[in-house]
């Protein structure tokens, strides 16, 4: 693999491709690595007591590695296509929120304010 | 988004605009499947949105602690960023137009996604054949559901890239062959994507309830 080179330069205007070089996808591999690593450790090891604290930066490394994901596999940027690939990103992430939080709000509040006779024993939301 | 220059003229003190259009997309179709992707993200959406609300309801049964097994979550975890990793060299390789090359990535790519459907069949396997299926709780069936949806959509990248391959192989690297190969490269590198919120929120908090 050692005759990998950076090809930046050959672009045709004509066509649109992504730019891929070998540096990019190794930043984006080795950072996914880590970034899958670390939170692997934290479960499996019990690294803190708090279980919250440990949901929360799992959280956060899925969604760096997510970021980090965009930007180096699927070379994401403001750029490609006059911009309409990242607008239709940002319309995707935007319904994906109110999807995925309106679901989890509605539902844990609803089985917070179920009668007491008909909760089955379930207490709510992760 | 199209860029207007302003050139203050210097008599008359008109205003000069040169208005630069966009660049039409050349490569429609890489844009009309980047949409298609967005909206498979958001079938994802609403299966995560499922399993969040069902993942306490476990009926009596097993908890994602009791049956996750997270060594085999990491390996299959790593099946699939090395396979991601292997179809950015067969890219590479493509624009340095090398059909072998391209190819032999390609085919690494695809054992790869093969090793991973294998230890999820596996593990689904495993899970129905002791009692944990998903008829058993509504946590499993959203489980199944979500998962097995993540494995359904790297089944048929796998027949993807094997047809690939083929016409690969019949017409090398003419202009359509490009446009498939970076297609599927951001049908499997988004199928990552997802696999990063499945073993987030679905096996590593599973397993700490």
């Amino acid at each position: 693999m050692s005759d990998h080179h950076e090809h930046h330069g050959h672009h045709e205007h004509a066509e649109e491709a992504p730019h891929s070089s070998f540096k990019g996808y190794m930043i984006g591999f080795v950072a996914s690595v880590i970034l899958t690593a670390i939170p692997f450790w934290m479960v499996m090891s019990d690294v803190l007591d708090s279980r919250n604290a440990t949901i929360l930066i799992i959280l956060g490394f899925a969604v760096v590695q997510i970021v980090v994901h965009m930007i180096y596999f699927l070379h994401m940027d403001f750029q490609s296509q006059g911009g309409w690939t990242m607008l239709s990103l940002i319309f995707t992430v935007v319904l994906l929120f109110i999807t995925l939080f309106g679901s989890l709000w509605v539902m844990y509040h609803m089985n917070v304010n179920m009668m007491p006779s008909m909760m089955g024993g379930a207490d709510g939301m992760p | 988004m199209s860029n207007a220059v302003a050139t203050p003229a210097a008599e008359g003190g008109k205003l000069e605009f040169l208005v630069k259009g966009d660049h039409h997309p050349a490569q429609g179709t890489l844009l009309g499947f980047w949409i298609y992707l967005m909206s498979d993200c958001l079938i994802f959406a609403s299966l995560f949105a499922t399993y969040g609300v069902l993942s306490m309801n476990f009926a009596g049964g097993p908890s994602g602690a009791d049956l996750f097994d997270l060594e085999l979550v990491a390996l299959n975890t790593a099946f699939l960023l090395i396979s991601s990793i292997t179809y950015g060299f067969a890219v590479l390789k493509m624009q340095q137009n090398s059909v072998r090359g391209t190819m032999g990535w390609l085919a690494v790519t695809g054992v790869f996604g093969l090793c991973f459907l294998g230890v999820e069949l596996y593990e689904f396997y495993h899970m129905i054949h002791i009692g944990a299926g998903p008829q058993r709780s509504g946590f499993l069936s959203a489980f199944f559901t979500l998962v097995g949806t993540h494995g359904l959509h790297v089944t048929f990248g796998c027949i993807w890239l094997v047809t690939l391959l083929l016409q690969l192989r019949k017409h090398g690297l003419i202009q359509e062959n490009k446009r498939r190969v970076y297609c599927l490269s951001m049908f499997w590198h988004f199928l990552d994507v997802i696999w990063i919120g499945v073993f987030t929120y679905v096996y590593l908090m599973g397993s700490m309830v």
